[in-house]
């Protein structure tokens, strides 16, 4: 279904936001059926060019852009989100655009309900016209199936898997009749890997009925996967367009970031076993709902970068927000031999643990507070740090908090426009640093950190994995780091545990084969291995 | 590690009453609540019924005015009193020109109209640019507008309008007089048009209840989809069941000698009550009414996806102000007195007390909510003071639990309400 012509053209696209240019003579071109990856940092200028293409009011507010629009080889003005709609620019958008009190088809159907068809309703005026609840039900059941969704179309979406909610606002998009182009924001940014391949057979999928796709992501492997053509973008330049078949990861990477990544710091192997153990958990269970840890036993040495993996669902997040007290548990742990009380996050702190979460937005940070603030508070209730002790009361002291968050800005290169500026104003990246920075202040014994690379680009990934080994061979923290990514455990840990339905699978060396790896995250590896030793 | 963790459990009854116990813990507790009332009160039934039903049909209409706002996700409209003030503007002007009867009604309902659609807009805006705040902001609102109700009628009245009326205006010939009385005017000009006894209501009540059980019995055979299928079993069930019950109980009253036979009751204020219950089914299955829920549940969402969610809102406003005024029009003839400073002021605390009483919240609420609500909330009222003459040998005690109770209830169900919202936030 490939056509020559192109559906969209993006040509020469500039924009400036109160003087700083954001984009600079930006062309994007996209043929019917193809998927086409929009590459960049954070900040490269992705967004601010969707924005355009939506004609969201942030582009118009601020005096609008230059350049041309081309949409089936018509210039077109796109003034509002309606209108981009209208001419058949969908989006699936990286934060659920779901109502969860809605049921699946309400969610397709949002604001394109279908009326009935009868002589009354004729008469009405359009906004008192009869909602057709059963047409609806059909045609959404008819986008469920182009993609191979199983799930009844009348349930209700909150509760369901995360997964489940991508494919519904993917559904949404292709239910509606003169779709032209479609784009995909970092869809596959909160999937495990079985539900992004699901979602990357699901685009090759509607690209083939003649859907332009336009798929913002920052995985390398998942463009080499579907992409039929690449654009890269870089501080708002146009760096290169090319086709997937001359070029590879590496070299995207590389374009992408401007610099050439050095393979991340490699230590030396440590002779780990020898050392005392850090922390000790017997017949450890969390009850997390998704995430449930069950009977897990483990062993983590002191002054070790200890990696949990697994696929999600397994219980690897629900390790460290168990140790943490965020989550019922039971067991026992040993931090540094003495036992921990458990179900008391206060405890915890209080034992030199520290912990950035993998719900960084939700948990891990106060969205609209100073950096200096979320950098100081938790110190400030647990370990009377940064506070003016009047015996009756007691004032935060705001030198020693500014004093201290400039240091950490410094340290851990936090991009910010100074310690004053509210956390949800900052990128992903800069948004992690800032946790991290947090978690320091506690001068913690023992760093636990859950997913820290998600959602941010190459580069501030290398920055964030450099600054965890710089703890660990500085300062000699225990560093228990949970990721979904398996590539970035491997490159900085001393050992990686499995975790599978719950438990340790095993415990393997990051330079062991990626068989072991496989086997191990699938579940399979004790049974086969006991097989053959019989 | 089963009750630790909580999932694939088999919910067990228990678990169901317990849930369901949860989920209604306000209206539960204020069945109980009525029913030591009415037993220490020693009223007889029909007296009990006869003044119930008098205050259903007094005060249903300004509880259901307030279902939409809630759908719209704006909490609690206590800007209600806006619309009551629109409908007693158009009393005032009625009154003076001495229009009587079913006519004078039908040209309150005419004026009142445009009022209360000018004082729904601007409430919808002014809370428009209060979002996340509209309860506060409406209750302030109708505090503000009071002032201006007042300026307008005790001192404007007389001296910058002209208008001379001796019965209205104080003697000094500035200002309305405090109270109006209705009587010979507006007193009783729907409820009066025709009244039936209560027995043949209940038969008619009946009667409908089982053709609308019949009518899901037929959409039943017919084949309905799966989603469907409890929710129009459960309908034809209990309808029919309902209705049956309704028309053997008007035969044992009728065949009885009881008091209940002398009841009559104001059927075409009931009937109208029954069709706003129906309008408020209607809209919310209407486009629009899908656009109210979208914006009450998450108003970025409906944003995007391009609904209008300020101009929907600025709507629902308008229809409750409208439904407010109207409602506070057969609130007044029910009457009888226009307390002109007065009548207003706790028509938005009372009805909203109602509608939680009836297990609705700030985000939720239905017609059976409403309709419930107020009859638990008058029961309260009927039988409080009474109960507390033979308890404390005090009426003034029942009379000090009314007032308790009107305001008691906002706090105790809004407080109930994010307790139970931080039991579920737990479980999940």
């Amino acid at each position: 279904m490939k056509s020559q012509e192109s559906v969209l053209k993006m040509s020469n696209i500039s924009k400036e936001y109160y003087g700083t240019r954001v984009l600079n003579n930006i062309n994007l071109e996209i043929r019917a059926g193809e998927i086409h990856a929009l590459l960049g940092e954070n900040g490269a200028g992705k967004s601010t060019l969707m924005n355009i293409l939506f004609g969201m009011s942030v582009i118009h507010s601020t005096g609008g852009f230059d350049g041309e629009i081309e949409l089936d080889g018509e210039k077109v003005d796109i003034n509002s989100p309606l209108q981009a709609m209208d001419l058949g620019i969908g989006m699936v958008h990286q934060e659920f655009m779901l109502i969860p009190g809605y049921t699946i088809t309400e969610n397709i159907k949002l604001n394109r309900e279908l009326i009935k068809k009868d002589f009354i309703n004729n008469l009405m005026p359009t906004s008192l016209k009869q909602i057709d609840l059963d047409e609806m039900n059909k045609e959404a059941r008819k986008a469920l199936d182009t993609l191979d969704i199983g799930i009844e179309e009348w349930i209700k979406v909150a509760g369901l898997p995360v997964g489940y909610m991508q494919f519904i606002e993917i559904a949404r998009e292709i239910d509606k009749q003169n779709i032209k182009v479609l784009v995909f924001d970092e869809p596959t940014a909160v999937l495990t890997e079985s539900e992004a391949d699901n979602l990357l057979k699901a685009m090759k999928k509607i690209a083939r009925s003649g859907i332009a796709i336009i798929f913002i992501t920052h995985r390398l492997d998942e463009v080499m996967e579907v992409a039929d053509n690449i654009t890269i973008l870089r501080d708002g330049q146009f760096i290169t367009r090319k086709s997937k078949d001359d070029t590879n990861v590496f070299e995207m990477a590389e374009l992408m970031v401007g610099r050439q990544i050095e393979s991340l710091a490699k230590h030396e192997a440590k002779d780990i076993e020898n050392q005392p153990v850090a922390v000790s958990l017997r017949k450890f269970n969390v009850a997390m709902p998704g995430e449930e840890v069950r009977d897990l036993n483990l062993d983590i040495y002191k002054g070790e970068i200890f990696g949990i993996g697994g696929l999600a669902g397994q219980g690897k997040i629900g390790i460290a927000n168990g140790i943490m007290g965020l989550y019922p548990s039971r067991g026992n742990v040993l931090i540094d031999g003495q036992p921990l009380a458990l179900n008391n996050p206060k405890e915890s702190i209080k034992r030199n643990l520290a912990f950035v979460s993998e719900d960084r937005r939700g948990v891990g940070l106060l969205l609209d507070t100073s950096i200096e603030m979320n950098i100081a508070i938790t110190a400030m209730q647990n370990k009377n740090k940064f506070l003016r002790d009047y015996k009756l009361f007691s004032q935060k002291s705001h030198r020693q908090i500014r004093t201290h968050a400039l240091d950490m800005i410094k340290q851990l290169d936090i991009r910010c426009t100074g310690p004053e500026q509210i956390v949800r104003r900052l990128s992903g990246g800069n948004q992690q640093k800032v946790c991290i920075a947090r978690a320091l202040t506690l001068d913690p014994m023992i760093l636990l950190v859950s997913e820290p690379t998600r959602g941010i680009d190459i580069g501030a990934k290398k920055l964030v994995l450099d600054t965890l080994i710089k703890l660990n061979k500085e300062l000699g923290i225990t560093i228990i780091i949970t990721s979904s990514e398996l590539a970035e455990l491997r490159s900085i840990c001393h050992r990686i545990a499995i975790v599978s339905e719950g438990k340790i699978e095993g415990i393997l060396m990051p330079d062991a084969s990626d068989t072991d790896y496989g086997l191990m995250m699938s579940g399979e590896y004790n049974k086969l291995k006991s097989k053959e030793v019989i | 590690m089963a009750e630790l963790i909580g999932v694939n459990k088999k919910a067990t009854i228990w678990d169901k009453i317990k849930r369901f116990s949860l989920n209604n813990m306000v209206t539960i507790m204020f069945v109980i609540i009525c029913y030591i009332g009415f037993y220490y009160s020693e009223l007889s039934f029909a007296f009990f019924v006869n003044d119930l039903i008098t205050r259903i049909a007094r005060n249903a209409f300004l509880v259901l005015a307030l279902i939409i706002p809630v759908l719209a996700g704006m909490g609690l409209n206590f800007a209600i009193v806006l619309g009551a003030m629109a409908g007693q503007v158009a009393i005032i002007m009625v009154t003076h020109w001495g229009i009587v009867g079913w006519q004078g009604f039908l040209i309150c309902v005419v004026i009142s109209a445009p009022i209360a659609i000018i004082f729904g807009y601007l409430t919808g805006k002014l809370l428009n640019k209060t979002k996340g705040q509209e309860m506060i902001t409406s209750l302030i609102l109708g505090f503000f507008a009071n002032g201006l109700y007042q300026l307008v009628f005790l001192i404007m009245v007389g001296s910058i309008i002209p208008m001379e009326n001796e019965t209205l205006l104080l003697s000094t010939g500035v200002g309305l007089r405090v109270s109006i009385d209705l009587t010979g005017g507006l007193k009783y000009a729907i409820d009066d048009l025709i009244r039936w006894t209560l027995p043949r209501t209940l038969m008619m009540i009946g009667c409908v209840s089982i053709l609308i059980g019949g009518f899901n019995i037929y959409k039943y055979t017919k084949g309905v989809p799966n989603y469907l299928k409890s929710k129009v079993k459960l309908r034809m069930i209990n309808y029919s069941i309902a209705g049956l019950a309704f028309v053997i109980y008007s035969f044992v009253i009728t065949n009885g000698s009881s008091l209940l036979n002398n009841i009559r009751v104001p059927i075409v204020t009931m009937v109208i009550i029954g069709l706003l219950c129906l309008f408020n089914i209607f809209i919310s299955k209407t486009k629009i009414g899908q656009d109210f829920r979208t914006v009450g549940q998450d108003r970025h969402v409906a944003t995007v996806s391009g609904i209008k969610s300020d101009k929907i809102r600025v709507t629902a406003i308008v229809i409750s102000t409208l439904l407010a005024a109207w409602g506070q029009l057969f609130f007044l003839q029910n009457l009888g007195t226009l307390s002109t400073y007065g009548s207003h002021e706790q028509v938005g605390m009372f009805a909203i007390a109602a509608l939680l009483i009836g297990g609705a919240s700030v985000t939720k609420a239905n017609i059976g909510h409403a309709l419930l609500g107020t009859v638990l909330f008058h029961t309260l009222f009927i039988v409080s003071p009474i109960a507390g003459k033979n308890l404390f040998g005090d009426a003034q005690l029942g009379e000090y639990f009314r007032a308790f109770v009107a305001y008691g209830v906002i706090g105790l169900s809004l407080g109930m309400h994010a307790w139970k919202k931080q039991l579920q936030g737990k479980k999940l």
